[in-house]
């Protein structure tokens, strides 16, 4: 494995698992805060019970994000020193806001988890939503620092050194927008239908557990819209990259040549060596109706660029697949149980739709690794899209797959941890109609 | 005075606030590690109830440091990740370890007897200890200025570039320092913290021993400092205003010992904390102007201009949300009145 290879392997290793601790940051403070603001209005001891179970779980996931996000912003200089040289005075701006941001989420975290007895309710809930707002806040501006990597603004090249340098305009990108929508819709829909998925699960065994229903519908409630919107939000995403990004949305789409009234392929493998892409369903002018909304617009194909400026052609293409199948089954499920509800049904006897739910547990965090793949595999080999290539960024340092491979291991171990820790807490849910197992007074705030 | 060194003060001060708050955390790990006697479990149950609500905010301190490093003197960042690329790593594992084991152990679901794991107590307390050594000795091996151009480039002899700048004795004693001055900030805080007079009296005789541990620590590193580290080490005794900045130093330790002597928690901690921010300001006072020594200034490395003018406004306008934030928090939560 080539030092370029690993520093690739090890980046993208953390941030895979980062990613996934970041966006239960960004949303499960919202079904927390929801489930809270119930048992203020209405007093069921339910809501109290959920709001605290879902605290006790977004401690244990938000530390695990809190240094994994710390590793990362090491590991810009440990791997990628040269493009962190070019780039930290062009793209420090949302990193330093991110930074305040995050310092914010840490603080009202603190106080909504130890807070329970130390200040009052109203405060307490405003606590609550100071970390929802400040968890997707940061996450906005991270996404903006990479959105500019794919489409950098605001600085000139001259003779490999930046100059006229404008941090605003670097955080106005063109990518920025279409990126930060996607991701925080993401987040919401992957977290959402996690943990509907688990107490969907948990009802279709125990259909009375006045625990899981509730559970259910806060999940659901914040899952739903966001499955609804993303498709929207990729829209916009496949428009901007197909103006700014061609060769990533050639990769992502499999067009091997330039072409008016582009079809859309669905499914099929890439061959490279041939440039055909074998086994697809072609749906005819349809890539050039979604990328342009007009029928007989011209897609860029991959031979508008040098073949060693390509991406990995299928792997991007699968990513992309995955993604969009994904996105759809979970659109899909939100349809149809927001039809369940408008007629009133109880969600909890629905049988097949609970089953539909159980299973997009996994799909929302798989869609969002694989569209994070899309991103960053579909910009190679450049690290700031047509500036620096990813080979001119790496670290002189030898010997790479050794800090690669004990990152790797420690990610490892901590993920095996933290699904027992999560698996124990899940099995330990209240039980029976009740649906509770403490008394409403204990911890009452 | 320039908008570079404006923003070098602003990373200084980040750090400052990171070994303050985030450094006694890990101190407190150290202490639970240490923790002996007939009131052991309560040492470490007190140990885990101050650190509970705060240590998150307090290791943001961290990264916020590091990210306006990267912004406002990318080429002093891209250089440190370069050369001190194992010791940081070593330490983010120790970050990594001490952060998950310490929630693993608070929220991870109590056993059948209801007991809370030992075995993630023990990660976080170890990890504790090792992390302040690694950063420790990635500060001794930036204030020894052994961090030059020449080992930047590709080729060359690996331990040479890669492991002989920080694995020296000096740097190893600024380590063995900054260990053992986390571990006093964390006695003297927990002094004050302690609900009853029998842990505020372990955590007393704590805080003196590490306190005149610290005097031994300091004068080790200073010792090693006439090889290894020169530079500083003139600047720290000769400076300009090495004088007074001795004094204030040996002012505040006294202090520290004295309020300690006569239980009197608060002032403690008032002149601990000053203490070590004293001394921390004598490193950067005693390397200006290079912000990575030896050849790499604060004005050579900065940014541009408009950089570092919009970063000024972001700091600006992050202090206006985080300092009352910030002061909600530790009144919530170290506001004085005890619940029992």
């Amino acid at each position: 494995m080539s030092d370029l290879l690993s520093a690739r392997a090890q980046m993208g290793m953390s941030l895979a698992f980062h990613i996934v601790f970041a966006v239960i940051g960004i949303a499960m403070p919202l079904l927390m805060v929801a489930a809270e603001r119930r048992w203020q209005l209405y007093r069921h001891p339910v809501d109290l019970e959920l709001a605290k179970r879902w605290a006790k779980g977004t401690a244990i996931l938000f530390a695990v994000g809190a240094v994994s996000g710390t590793v990362l912003s090491f590991e810009l200089g440990l791997l990628w020193p040269r493009f962190m040289a070019l780039a930290g005075p062009i793209i420090g701006m949302p990193f330093s806001l991110e930074g305040f941001a995050f310092f914010t989420e840490a603080i009202f975290l603190g106080v909504y988890l130890y807070g329970w007895d130390r200040v009052s309710p109203r405060a307490h809930l405003w606590a609550g939503v100071a970390v929802a707002v400040s968890g997707a806040a940061s996450g906005v501006f991270v996404v903006i620092a990479n959105a500019w990597m794919n489409a950098p603004t605001g600085f000139e090249l001259v003779g490999g050194q930046a100059i006229h340098v404008r941090p605003f305009a670097a955080m106005a990108n063109p990518a920025a927008l279409a990126q930060t929508l996607h991701m925080t819709l993401a987040a919401y829909a992957a977290t959402g239908f996690g943990v509907a998925g688990i107490h969907a699960l948990l009802l279709l065994r125990d259909p009375a557990n006045a625990f899981h229903r509730r559970a259910l519908e806060v999940a659901l409630l914040v899952a739903a819209p966001a499955a609804l919107l993303q498709p929207i939000s990729g829209d916009i995403a496949g428009r901007q990259i197909a103006r700014h990004q061609p060769i990533k949305l050639a990769a992502a789409e499999a067009v091997f040549v330039t072409q008016r009234g582009a079809p859309l392929t669905i499914g099929g493998w890439p061959d490279v060596a041939t440039r055909r892409t074998r086994f697809g369903v072609d749906i005819p002018y349809g890539l050039s109706l979604l990328a342009f909304h007009d029928p007989h617009a011209e897609v860029v194909g991959l031979d508008a660029a040098p073949p060693d400026e390509w991406p990995n052609v299928p792997a991007v293409h699968l990513a992309f697949q995955v993604m969009v199948a994904l996105g759809t089954y979970l659109a899909f499920v939100a349809v149809w149980a927001a039809w369940q509800a408008w007629r009133r049904a109880d969600l909890a006897r629905q049988r097949w739709l609970l089953r539909a739910i159980a299973l997009a547990t996994p799909m929302g965090f798989v869609a969002v690794e694989t569209g994070w793949l899309v991103t960053e595999l579909g910009r190679q080999p450049w690290i700031i899209y047509g500036v620096m290539k990813t080979a001119d960024a790496v670290t002189p340092m030898p010997g790479l797959i050794v800090p690669f491979l004990t990152f790797t291991l420690l990610y490892c171990v901590l993920g095996v941890i933290v699904c027992w820790l999560l698996y124990r807490q899940i099995v330990r849910s209240p039980a029976g109609p009740g649906g509770q197992l403490h008394s409403p007074a204990r911890g009452a705030p | 005075m320039t908008l570079a060194t404006v923003a070098a003060g602003a990373i200084f001060l980040a750090l400052n606030a990171y070994a303050l708050l985030g450094g006694a955390d890990f101190g407190g790990g150290v202490w639970d590690l240490f923790a002996s006697g007939p009131h052991r479990e309560r040492q470490r149950e007190l140990i885990a109830e101050a650190m509970g609500p705060v240590w998150e905010a307090n290791h943001v301190w961290l990264i916020l440091a590091i990210v306006l490093l990267f912004t406002c003197f990318p080429a002093a960042f891209a250089r440190l990740g370069t050369l001190l690329h194992i010791p940081l790593s070593l330490a983010l594992i120790g970050i990594v370890l001490r952060g998950s084991a310490f929630t693993f152990w608070r929220y991870g679901d109590a056993g059948p007897d209801d007991a809370r794991p030992r075995r993630w107590a023990v990660m976080f307390a170890v990890a504790s200890l090792v992390t302040p050594l690694v950063l420790g000795t990635t500060a001794g091996a930036i204030a020894a200025g052994r961090l030059g151009a020449a080992g930047s480039r590709p080729g060359g002899d690996f331990y040479a570039i890669y492991v002989a700048p920080w694995l020296t004795p000096f740097a190893l004693a600024v380590g063995v320092f900054a260990l053992v001055a986390f571990a006093f900030l964390a006695a003297v805080y927990l002094t004050l913290e302690a609900r009853d007079r029998e842990l505020e009296e372990v955590f007393r005789r704590r805080a003196l021993g590490a306190g005149v541990a610290l005097f031994g620590a300091a004068a080790l590193a200073l010792f090693l400092a006439q090889r290894d580290a020169p530079r500083v080490r003139d600047m720290l005794l000769a400076g300009p205003w090495a004088m007074p900045l001795q004094l204030a130093t040996a002012a505040a330790a006294l202090t520290a010992l004295a309020a300690l002597w006569y239980r009197r928690w608060a002032l403690a901690r008032v002149a601990a904390a000053a203490q070590v921010s004293f001394i921390l300001w004598g490193w950067a006072l005693g390397q200006y102007p290079a912000i990575l020594p030896p050849d790499l200034t604060i004005a050579a490395t900065a940014a541009p201009p408009a950089t570092l003018g919009a970063m000024l406004v972001v700091l600006v306008v992050g202090a206006m949300v985080l300092v009352p934030a910030l002061a909600y928090l530790f009144r919530v939560f170290k506001g004085g009145e005890r619940t029992a």
